[in-house]
Order: structure tokens, then C-alpha cells, then sequence
């Protein structure tokens, strides 16, 4: 698999071709594909991520069925993973001064698209994908993130079904900050724990 | 469907390298880690990717020491993994 997407790389004109292959044959519908892809992304953001994370830094009940059963925590605030064929197992983890967690989907590139949007290109990189789960500490600090030493770091290898997202860190200074404005904080790397916020 | 391990439980990861698409990362083959808790019960993606119909089985995140994959680091890597991939470890074979 290639580490970038782009429209002119030979991954997609190899794409393409299927694609005209499948529609020639009569399997999928003209346009079919595009509609589907469309309807997955639809509502994909990071804003959702955000939300959650914000929910959980102000309700701590919250934040521990959201550690526990994220699937079911997650539609409290109206949010689900259920936008694609079928309901995707969601876990998420939570940074905290001693442990920070790091996402990473070494054999492709997974990823809560409903919860963070679109996966940025980095994401998917050989680079990141390969180095991240051997060297975190190097990688993160080349994000510009220099964790303690005394932190302990967790990658988490998106290998099978299982989404994930992190909850990371409430800055400090946001106390009394109210939940909509603490959402305005979180950024998505901060959901897949490639930096603070 | 009984699930073959639970949480804390040592596990050996197979040293297979089979010919075919499987979702045992080569970084985690023949490694012992440790049972985090139990991911879901999906159809074996070693099985599905071959067009077989694929029996549903349990998946577990399995927690690693980076000493233990890389011969160094003092991270963790959580890897997430079908029970056909894992073996019961001696206890003491690794604490990650």
C-alpha cells in the first residue's frame, strides 16, 4: 500500500480501472462508489472528536463510560460509528500526566473517520506508520511534542476492527472554561496523541 | 462462542509468515505479551481476504513491551489481535 493518496499517483489510476470494470460489468452502479464514499465521510470531523473529549474533561462520569464502553458513551452526546456497513468497536484512551497513548494503524491506515474527519496524510505515511510504534518518543518530538521521560508512552496498532481515539490532556488554565469553548481547544492530532492541547 | 483468554493472560504471539493477507503485524510475530481485554468477535481477516466464509472469533488487545518486539525501548505498543494468532505463554515468560 502507498504511503500518499494522491489523484495522479498509480494506486489511483489502478483504482480508477477497477472501478470502470466493476461499472462495465454491471456490479455497482454508475457513480455508486463516489455516493457511498460520500455518505461514509458525511458529518466526519474532528469538531465530533472534540466534543467528546470537552464532555469528558467536564464530567467525569462521562469520562469513565467513555473509557469503559465508548461505543454507547459517545451516543450520550449524539455521536455513533454505526455510519459505515456496519457498527465499528470504538475504544478510546486517556492521556494523563504519567501515561500518554499514541494511535497508529502500522498494516494500512484505520481510522475514526466519523469522530476525527478525513486522515491527514502523515497518518498514512510509511514513515509514521513504520517509526511510530518503535521509537514514539523520537517521533512525537519531531511533532513537537517532548513528553517527560518519566511518561510512559502506549501505542496502540490499529490491526483489526477496532477504532481508536485519545483523550488527551485538559490544558491547564481552562478551569471554569465551559464545554463549548473547551471543544474549540482540541485539535486532531491531539486525538490520534501526536500532540498536546 | 467461549473466549479462549481473559484479561492479564500471557499470550505467544504464532511465528507464522503465512503467503497469504494476515493482521499479525510482522513486528509482533513469536513475541509474548499480555491480555488487555477483549476487542469484539469478528470473522478471521486471514480467512475473509482468501474468500473463505470466515468463522467469527474473539479479538483482544494484547499489550507488548517494546523490549520484548524491538530488543529495546521502554514503551508499550498495544497490538489488536485474533485469537487463532495466540498461544498461552508461561506467566513469567513476560511482564509488559
Amino acid at each position: 500500500m502507498s504511503g500518499d493518496h494522491h489523484a495522479s499517483s498509480a494506486i489511483s489510476e489502478r483504482v480508477r480501472h477497477v472501478e470502470a470494470l466493476l461499472e462495465a460489468r454491471g456490479l455497482v452502479d454508475e457513480g455508486e462508489i463516489d455516493r457511498r464514499i460520500d455518505e461514509f465521510l458525511a458529518g466526519g470531523s474532528p469538531a465530533n472528536g472534540a466534543r467528546i473529549t470537552a464532555r469528558a474533561w467536564v464530567d467525569p462520569g462521562f469520562r469513565d463510560r467513555l473509557l469503559t464502553d465508548a461505543n454507547a458513551a459517545i451516543r450520550e452526546v449524539g455521536l455513533s460509528m454505526a455510519g459505515g456497513l456496519q457498527e465499528q468497536r470504538l475504544k478510546v484512551v486517556a492521556n494523563t500526566s504519567e501515561e500518554h497513548n499514541v494511535v497508529v494503524c502500522t498494516l494500512c491506515s484505520c481510522y475514526p473517520i466519523a469522530l476525527l474527519g478525513p486522515s491527514p496524510a502523515w497518518y498514512k505515511s510509511e514513515a509514521y506508520r513504520s517509526r511510530v510504534v518503535r521509537d514514539p518518543r523520537g517521533v512525537l518530538a519531531e511533532f513537537g511534542l517532548d513528553l517527560p521521560a518519566t511518561t510512559r508512552i502506549t501505542v496502540w496498532d490499529a490491526s483489526a476492527e477496532s477504532r481508536y481515539m485519545v483523550v488527551p490532556r485538559r490544558p491547564e488554565g481552562t478551569e471554569g472554561m465551559p464545554e463549548e469553548e473547551l471543544a474549540g481547544v482540541v485539535t486532531r492530532k491531539g486525538l490520534i496523541g501526536t500532540a498536546a492541547v | 462462542m467461549a473466549d479462549r483468554f481473559a484479561p492479564g493472560d500471557a499470550v505467544r504471539t504464532s511465528t507464522a509468515d503465512p503467503a497469504w493477507h494476515t493482521r499479525l503485524p510482522r513486528y509482533a510475530r513469536g513475541a509474548v505479551g499480555r491480555v488487555v481485554e477483549v476487542a469484539g468477535h469478528h470473522p478471521l481477516a486471514d480467512d475473509r481476504a482468501r474468500g473463505l466464509p470466515g468463522t467469527t472469533r474473539t479479538v483482544y488487545h494484547v499489550r507488548f513491551a517494546a523490549a520484548d518486539l524491538f530488543g529495546d525501548g521502554d514503551h508499550a505498543v498495544t497490538v489488536e489481535l485474533w485469537e487463532d494468532y495466540l498461544e498461552p505463554a508461561d506467566p513469567s515468560g513476560g511482564t509488559p
